[in-house]
C-alpha cells in the first residue's frame, strides 16, 4: 500500500521524461519557460555583441571597424530585430509568462501545452534566418523595413527574404503564444479568483496577449505584401506600379506601436509585484493599475502615425496623432505614481530585485518624458530620426524593459531554479548596468538635439565628444553583462537550500505557496482563492 | 541644440525649451520622491508598514494634474504644427529630389535650373572644410523670403533635414511633399540625410547657402549658364542611361 502511494506521488510530482524528450518535446509550462529564458539570453548576447561593435565603430569619427555602409545597415537591422523579437519578447512573454501565469492563477499548466511547444520551437529557426540575413549582409533596411529600400531593386539578395521570413515565424510564434495565454487566463484560474482578484502580472500578460493578437496579423500582412513585391512582381509599395511606400509605414506602425507596449507592459506587471513585495504592502490603487494597463493598450492602437510626422501626412492628421499620443502619458503617470505610493508608508528593503525596480521607475520616467517631447509634431520636425529618438526608445526599452527583466530574474530565480543568487554580485550587476546604460544613452539626447541622424556609421567631427562618452558607457554596460553571466554561474553552483517563500510576508501570490523549485507538476489539486 | 536661423527653428526651440523645463521638473520630482521613500520608508527606519492601498483624492489629483499639464503643452504645440505646415505666399519654389546618394535641386520659377549636389569625399577636402558635410554644389536661397519646398525621390526614401533652419521632410518616391522655410540671416547651413537609404546614407549631406537678394539674382544668372544642359554634357548621358535602364 505504501509503495503504491509512493509511486502515485512520484508520478504526479517529479516524473520528468528523459533529457531529449524533456527539452525537445516539452509540453510543461515550466520547461518551456526555461527554454524561452535561455533563448532570450542567447538572443540578448548576440544583440549585445552587435551593440558593442556599433559603439566601438562610433567611438571616434572616421573609424573603420565596419568598413562598408551596407554591412553597417545590416548590423543595425539585426541588432534591433534580435533585441525585440529574440531577447525582450521571449524573456518577458514566453519566459516569465509561461513560468508564472499557471503558478499565479493556480492552474496545472497552460491551456494548450502542445501549442506552447510549437510556439517556442518556431523561434530557433527564425533566429537562424535572422543570423543568415546578418551574415549575408543583405538586410540593410533598418528594423522598420521601409520599402522601397527593402525592395528587390535595392536589397537584391536572399538575405532580406530570410529576415522577412524570420519575422513571419517569430510573429506566428507570438500569435500562438498569445492565443494560449488568453485562453489560459480566461478559463483556468483557480476557483474564486475573479478577474479583479488576479495578480497584476496576469493583468499585464492579458493586455499584452491581446495587443499581440490584434497587431501581429497586421505585421504579417505587411511583410507578406513586401515578400510578394520582392518575389512575385506585385506592386503594393512600389510607386512605379501604382503602389505607395507610405502604406507600408502605416501598416508597419499599426503593428509597431502596440509592439512597444507588448515589450513594456509585462514589465509593468513584474515591477508591481517586486515593489509590493519589498515594501511589504499591497499594491496601491490595484484597479487603477490594472485599468491603466488596459487604457495604455487601447490607446496604443490609435497613435501609430506619430512615427510618421514627417512622412508628408496631412496637418490635421498630425494634430490628431499628436493629441492622442500625449494622452498616453496620463495612464503611464498613474502607474508611476501608484508605484511610488505603494512604497510610501511601506517598509522598503533594498534587495537586488527592488534596486532594479526602482531603477526601472527612474529610467522609465526619463524615457517617458522624452516621449512627451517627441509627441509634439512641431518638435519632432527637428528630432525625428535623430539620436534623440534613439535615446528615448532605449530609455524605455533597453533600460525600462531590460530592467524589468532583471528585476523578474532576481525576484524569481530562487523559485525557478531552487538556487539563490549571490546578493552582493547582484547589486554589483545592478550598479554597473545602471551607470553604464545611463552613460551610454543620456548623452545621445544631446547628440540628437544637435542634429545627429541615426543609423550613421560615421559622423561629422562636431559630434565626437558625446559619442566618445556614449561608447565608454556601452563598454561598462558590456562588462555588467559579463557580471550577469558570473551571477548565473554562482547561482547555479550555490548549494544553499531555498525555502518556499524566501521573501517573507510581502510576497503574497500563489507561486510562493509552492516549494522552490516547484515540482514538475503543480496544482494537481486546485487551490481555493480566498 | 543648434542655434536657430529662421522663424521655424526659433519657434521649435521656444516650444522645446518650455517642454524641457516641464519634463525636467517632473523627472526631478519623481527622482526626489524615489529618494525620499527609499530613505524615509526604509525597513530599518519604518519596520512596520501601513496597509494603505487607496486614496481617492490623490488618485484623482495625479490623473487631473497631468492632463492639465498636457493641455498646456498641446496649445502652443498645435499652433506650431499649423505654422510649420506650408506657406501661403511663397516667394520662391524649389524642388528637392533625393537620389542614392546625392540631392538634386530644381528651381522651377527660374527656368528650371537643375543641378546635383554630391558630397566632397574626405580625400578631396580643402583645409577648413568639414568632413562629411561639404558638397560640390550648394543650394542657394535668398535671405528673408518664404521658400516653398517640394520634395520627392528618384529611388528610395530619404529625408531632407537641416537642423539650423528647423525643417525636415521625407523625400518619398511617387509622392510630392510640400513644406516651407525661411532664413533670417545670410550664412551656410548644414544638414544630412535623415532616413536610412542604403550604403552611403551618411554620405549625402545638404548645404544651404542663404545670400542677400541681390547676390541671389546674380547667382541665378550664373547658374543658368553653369547648369545648362550644354554645359553639362555628362548629364545628357546620365539621362539617356536612365531612360534605357
Amino acid at each position: 500500500m505504501s509503495a503504491t502511494t509512493h509511486d502515485h506521488a512520484h508520478d504526479h510530482h517529479d516524473h520528468k521524461p528523459a533529457f531529449l524528450v524533456r527539452w525537445l518535446c516539452s509540453t510543461n509550462h515550466k520547461d518551456i519557460g526555461t527554454l524561452y529564458l535561455s533563448f532570450a539570453v542567447v538572443g540578448g548576447l548576440v544583440g549585445g555583441i552587435l551593440s558593442e561593435i556599433m559603439r566601438a565603430q562610433l567611438n571616434f569619427p572616421g573609424s573603420h571597424i565596419v568598413t562598408d555602409g551596407q554591412q553597417w545597415n545590416t548590423i543595425i537591422t539585426s541588432h534591433g530585430l534580435l533585441m525585440i523579437f529574440f531577447s525582450v519578447m521571449p524573456a518577458l512573454i514566453g519566459g516569465f509568462g509561461n513560468w508564472f501565469i499557471p503558478l499565479m492563477i493556480g492552474s496545472p499548466d497552460m491551456a494548450f501545452p502542445r501549442l506552447n511547444n510549437i510556439s517556442f520551437w518556431l523561434l530557433p529557426p527564425a533566429f537562424i534566418l535572422i543570423i543568415i540575413g546578418l551574415f549575408m549582409g543583405e538586410s540593410g533596411s533598418g528594423w522598420t523595413l521601409y520599402p522601397p529600400l527593402s525592395n528587390q531593386t535595392y536589397e537584391t539578395g536572399m538575405g532580406m527574404d530570410c529576415t522577412l521570413f524570420a519575422l513571419h515565424l517569430a510573429g506566428a510564434s507570438s500569435l500562438l503564444g498569445a492565443i494560449n495565454f488568453i485562453t489560459t487566463i480566461f478559463n483556468m484560474r483557480a476557483p474564486g479568483m475573479t478577474l479583479h482578484k488576479m495578480p497584476l502580472f496576469i493583468w499585464a500578460m492579458l493586455v499584452t496577449a491581446f495587443l499581440l493578437l490584434l497587431s501581429i496579423p497586421v505585421l504579417a500582412g505587411a511583410i507578406t505584401m513586401l515578400i510578394c513585391d520582392r518575389n512575385f512582381g506585385t506592386a503594393f509599395f512600389d510607386p512605379t506600379g501604382g503602389g505607395d511606400p507610405v502604406l507600408f509605414q502605416h501598416l508597419f506602425w499599426f503593428f509597431g506601436h502596440p509592439e512597444v507596449y507588448i515589450m513594456i507592459v509585462p514589465g509593468f506587471g513584474i515591477i508591481s509585484h517586486v515593489i509590493s513585495t519589498f515594501s511589504r504592502k499591497p499594491i496601491f490603487g490595484y484597479l487603477g493599475m490594472a485599468y491603466a494597463m488596459v487604457a495604455i493598450g487601447v490607446i496604443g492602437f490609435v497613435v501609430w502615425a506619430h512615427h510618421m510626422f514627417i512622412s508628408g501626412i496631412d496637418v490635421d492628421t498630425r494634430a490628431y496623432f499628436m493629441a492622442a499620443t500625449m494622452v498616453i502619458a496620463v495612464p503611464t503617470g498613474i502607474k508611476i505614481f501608484s508605484w511610488i505610493a505603494t512604497m510610501w508608508g511601506g517598509s522598503v528593503e533594498l534587495k537586488t530585485p527592488m534596486l532594479w525596480a526602482i531603477g526601472f521607475l527612474f529610467v522609465f520616467t526619463v524615457g517617458g518624458v522624452t516621449g512627451v517631447v517627441l509627441a509634439n509634431a512641431g518638435i519632432d520636425e527637428i528630432v525625428h530620426n535623430t539620436y534623440y529618438v534613439v535615446a528615448h526608445f532605449h530609455y524605455v526599452l533597453s533600460l525600462g524593459a531590460v530592467f524589468s527583466i532583471f528585476a523578474g530574474f532576481y525576484y524569481w530565480i530562487g523559485k525557478m531554479s531552487g538556487h539563490q543568487y549571490p546578493e552582493f554580485l547582484g547589486k554589483v550587476h545592478f550598479w554597473l548596468t545602471f551607470i553604464g546604460v545611463n552613460l551610454t544613452f543620456f548623452p545621445q539626447h544631446f547628440l540628437g538635439l544637435s542634429g545627429m541622424p541615426r543609423r550613421y556609421p560615421d559622423y561629422p567631427d562636431a559630434f565626437a565628444g558625446w559619442n566618445f562618452v556614449s561608447s565608454i558607457g556601452a563598454y561598462i554596460g558590456g562588462v555588467a553583462f559579463l557580471v550577469f553571466f558570473y551571477v548565473l554561474y554562482r547561482t547555479f553552483t550555490s548549494k544553499e537550500p531555498v525555502p518556499a517563500n524566501y521573501w517573507g510576508e510581502g510576497a503574497t501570490t500563489l507561486e510562493w505557496t509552492l516549494p522552490s523549485p516547484p515540482p514538475y507538476h503543480t496544482f494537481a489539486e486546485l487551490p481555493r482563492f480566498r | 541644440m543648434q542655434r536657430g536661423y529662421g522663424p521655424l527653428k526659433d519657434e521649435e526651440i521656444w516650444l522645446h525649451d518650455v517642454v524641457l523645463v516641464i519634463i525636467t521638473l517632473i523627472t526631478l520630482f519623481v527622482a526626489g520622491l524615489l529618494v525620499w521613500v527609499m530613505w524615509r520608508y526604509n525597513a530599518r527606519r519604518n519596520p512596520v508598514p501601513t496597509r494603505t492601498s487607496h486614496n481617492t483624492v490623490i488618485e484623482v489629483l495625479w490623473t487631473v494634474i497631468p492632463v492639465l499639464i498636457l493641455v498646456g503643452i498641446a496649445i502652443p504645440s498645435f499652433r506650431l504644427v499649423y505654422f510649420q505646415d506650408r506657406t501661403r505666399d511663397a516667394d520662391l519654389t524649389i524642388k528637392v529630389t533625393g537620389h542614392q546618394w546625392y540631392w538634386e535641386y530644381t528651381y522651377p520659377d527660374n527656368g528650371n535650373i537643375d543641378f546635383s549636389s554630391y558630397i566632397i569625399p574626405d580625400d578631396q577636402l580643402k583645409p577648413g572644410q568639414r568632413r562629411l558635410l561639404e558638397v560640390d554644389n550648394q543650394l542657394v536661397v535668398p535671405v528673408g523670403k518664404n521658400i516653398r519646398v517640394l520634395q520627392t525621390s528618384g529611388d528610395v526614401i530619404h529625408s531632407w533635414f537641416i537642423p539650423a533652419i528647423g525643417v525636415q521632410r521625407y523625400a518619398i518616391p511617387g509622392r510630392t511633399i510640400e513644406t516651407w522655410f525661411k532664413v533670417d540671416q545670410a550664412g551656410t547651413f548644414y544638414g544630412q540625410c535623415n532616413q536610412i537609404c542604403g550604403t552611403n546614407h551618411s554620405r549625402m549631406p545638404i548645404v544651404v547657402r542663404a545670400v542677400p537678394e541681390k547676390e541671389f539674382t546674380a547667382w541665378l544668372a550664373e547658374a543658368k549658364t553653369k547648369f545648362s544642359d550644354a554645359a553639362q554634357p555628362e548629364r545628357r548621358e546620365i539621362a539617356a542611361a536612365e531612360v534605357q535602364h
